[in-house]
């Protein structure tokens, strides 16, 4: 008798670290750092039509010590430009950034004195989104390529953002 | 006993986008504020004067995302004005649908986060369930959802769906059930009464010193409204009343804002029974595109479509202030210029600005917790704040 | 009839007055423009009780002299009126009277101008920085200052 046939499918096997990156994958605890506009289109991404809670990231965190997503979306100009980094620094590993719209992306069609072009400047940044601002189904496209880099990284892979 | 200061923002839940206050605090009781913006400051002034007439219409959407076609109403009409261009009689009317339908949207965010900063989470889902029912009429007319980018100069971008009337009246009809339901909520709520009446309390003298216009004016009990005191848009033909408050406190505020709301939905329907047909766009080779049709076929055309799309829009020289009153109050557009394709100079005068400069003086001397429910009754929006 | 009880009253300030595309404005030299806005406040036959803008404009390209005005754009609730009134500001003194004391709405508007423009509001309780952060050199819109000079990001203060 195989070790198969003894459990009948109650028991799957696998490796620790994969199963932790299942749980953070469908776990991730967004901290929406929500400036403009595309911070409006977050709020339609939780709320109940397009319901980012499908995908396990429902629970918005609003203290960067809780969240392990940082969810930047909107313009970051030049006096939010230290706040921002500080607070990308008072998160706990592991930690992904996903920049949300054409702004914080490349500074989008503000090019002027105030703005940051694009928020690389400061911090990494694991997934772009495109979109000014994105629509919501573009958000949460964001968060599944978080999702599946979370996998990716667990198997040994390198992802290209 | 010793007093403490406290910090709030630039990145709080409660500070709607990207404000900061520090408040000095003797127990629970604020003894001084400061405010301190510019946190999404985005040069838009700066940014109008190196760009074409038609393509400043695109940030004006960023200023108050929550109802970007006002915006671009507002500024569309200042250089109207100026060009002494007289929109189609359907421009103008499908003009007041879609500011009326902004106005509805914006208040129904601010209601959603108001109370969801007092603590109730489901009003905000109810309101938003229509805001997206919105949303998506907003999307077959302009192919976007927030940043619609709707209107031209000399009319509006293209005419409503066929099914947009019909489709919008379904919409009211959810809205004024939403509105139900949220007002049974909050309206005779203990605990929300408790929290909001009697709370950052502003007397009518101070309002006007301090500049506020929009629902903010209208609760201290000033029946102030631009649709009535300049009509525009042929406002002064629509059956519409204007809902004021007694006190002006935070209580006054919101609940202004969900009769505003019912007043907006009768205009619509008004509106959509005396809309005509007929062009959306002025018919002048000098302000608007020509068809495609006569693009790709004649040489005439062509050289229209070129000539608006590299030099822009001629506006005459000359300087022009003008207002509309906007979901948070009056929206006002000056605008200079020098005779060329770009404008000199736009100004654009902000109802948040002056409501939040006088968010210090409102939450001095109450509590803490206080300071979260005024911040929720004046609607900051920061893209029109910061500008 | 506005402009008339004006141009009676303040016969030497008034430059010039006007109206154009239903917008009646006044242009007016600085010296006495306190005076000058109280007695538009208060006077029963104006009570222009709203400030509702206050703004620079910088007329460089434009070559006027001076340069810059201050542009105040007012608004009566009683009598349904508006004025607009320019206040030249020659580039050599960039000094203005505040009129804070007068309309609280100008606190903010002022420090806006003068963080823009470099117009200092003598009288003005807090003129410092509004919209850029504290140490931003120059006044992004003078029209010389170029869009896209950037400048070094800011360290960030003590919180409080």
């Amino acid at each position: 008798m195989s070790m198969k046939d003894l459990f009948a499918g109650a028991v799957i096997t696998t490796r620790v670290k994969e199963v932790v990156a299942w749980g953070r994958k469908n776990s991730l605890w967004p901290m929406p750092y929500a400036t403009a506009c595309c911070g409006i289109e977050f709020m339609g991404t939780v709320s109940s039509y397009f319901d980012i809670s499908r995908f396990g990231a429902e629970l918005v965190r609003f203290s960067p010590r809780q969240a392990d997503l940082l969810i930047v979306l909107g313009t970051i100009n030049y006096k939010q430009a230290p706040i921002l980094k500080r607070i990308y620094e008072q998160m706990c590993e592991p930690k992904w950034v996903i920049s949300a719209g054409a702004c914080a992306s490349s500074g989008g069609f503000y090019d002027n004195y105030s703005v940051i072009q694009g928020i690389d400047e400061l911090i990494p940044v694991d997934v772009y989104v495109p979109g000014c601002p994105p629509r919501p189904e573009a958000i949460l496209n964001g968060v599944m390529k978080i999702q599946e880099k979370i996998v990716a990284e667990a198997r040994g892979k390198v992802v290209a953002a | 006993m010793k007093e403490m200061a406290l910090n709030i923002g630039p990145s709080h839940p409660a500070t709607h986008g990207a404000l900061r206050f520090f408040v000095e605090l003797d127990g629970e009781t604020i003894k001084k504020s400061n405010v301190e913006i510019g946190y999404l400051h985005r040069a838009f002034e700066k940014h109008s004067e190196v760009s074409t007439w038609t393509q400043v219409i695109p940030y004006t959407d960023r200023l108050n995302y929550c109802s970007s076609m006002m915006n671009n109403v507002g500024y569309c009409r200042a250089v109207e004005t100026l060009l002494g261009v007289e929109i189609p009689e359907r421009a103008r009317f499908i003009r007041v649908i879609v500011c009326e339908l902004s106005r509805i949207m914006d208040h129904l965010i601010c209601l959603g986060a108001a109370a969801v900063d007092l603590g109730g989470l489901s009003n905000f889902w109810y309101f938003f369930n229509v805001r997206e029912a919105i949303y998506d009429f907003t999307e077959k007319l302009c192919g976007a959802r927030l940043t619609t980018n709707y209107t031209r100069i000399g009319g509006v971008m293209r005419d409503l769906t066929p099914d947009f009337a019909d489709g919008i009246r379904k919409v009211l009809k959810d809205l004024g059930s939403a509105i139900r339901d949220v007002s049974r909520l909050l309206e005779r709520n203990k605990i929300f009464m408790d929290r909001t009446q009697k709370v950052g309390i502003i007397s009518k003298e101070d309002a006007i010193s301090w500049g506020f216009t929009g629902p903010c004016l209208r609760a201290t009990g000033v029946p102030h409204d631009l649709r009535r005191a300049e009509p525009y848009y042929h406002y002064d033909t629509f059956d519409f009343e204007i809902p004021v408050g007694t006190v002006g406190d935070v209580y006054d505020r919101l609940m202004v804002r969900f009769e505003e709301m019912r007043q907006s939905a009768r205009i619509i329907e008004q509106a959509f029974r005396m809309i005509p047909e007929g062009p959306v766009m002025v018919k002048d080779p000098r302000i608007a595109l020509p068809p495609k049709q006569e693009v790709y076929r004649n040489i005439e055309g062509l050289m229209n479509h070129f000539m608006l799309l590299m030099d822009g829009i001629k506006v005459p020289a000359g300087e022009v202030y003008s207002a509309t009153e906007a979901a948070n109050g009056e929206l006002g557009f000056y605008i200079i210029s020098d005779g060329g394709g770009r404008p000199y100079r736009v100004r654009v005068r902000p109802p948040c600005f002056l409501l939040t400069s006088a968010f210090s003086k409102m939450v001095e001397g109450g509590m803490i917790a206080d300071a979260v429910a005024v911040l929720g009754s004046l609607n900051i929006i920061v893209g029109e704040l910061d500008r | 009839m506005i402009l008339q009880q004006l141009q009676e009253k303040f016969p030497l300030e008034i430059i010039k007055t006007g109206e154009g595309y239903g917008n009646l404005f006044a242009f007016v030299k600085k010296e006495r423009s306190h005076e000058f806005f109280t007695y538009l406040r208060d006077e029963p036959a104006l009570k222009f009780e709203f400030l509702i803008d206050l703004f620079g404009v910088d007329r460089l390209k434009l070559n006027e002299s001076p340069r810059f005005e201050v542009v105040y754009q007012l608004y009566s609730l009683t009598h349904n009126h508006r004025l607009r009134v320019h206040i030249k500001v020659p580039e050599e003194e960039l000094v203005i009277s505040s009129v804070v004391d007068l309309w609280k709405a100008a606190d903010w508007s002022e420090r806006e101008c003068w963080e823009m423009f470099g117009i200092r509001f003598e009288g003005h309780p807090n003129l410092k920085h509004l919209l850029l952060f504290e140490g931003f050199e120059g006044h992004p819109l003078r029209k010389d200052y170029p869009i896209n000079k950037r400048q070094k990001i800011p360290i960030p203060g003590e919180i409080v």
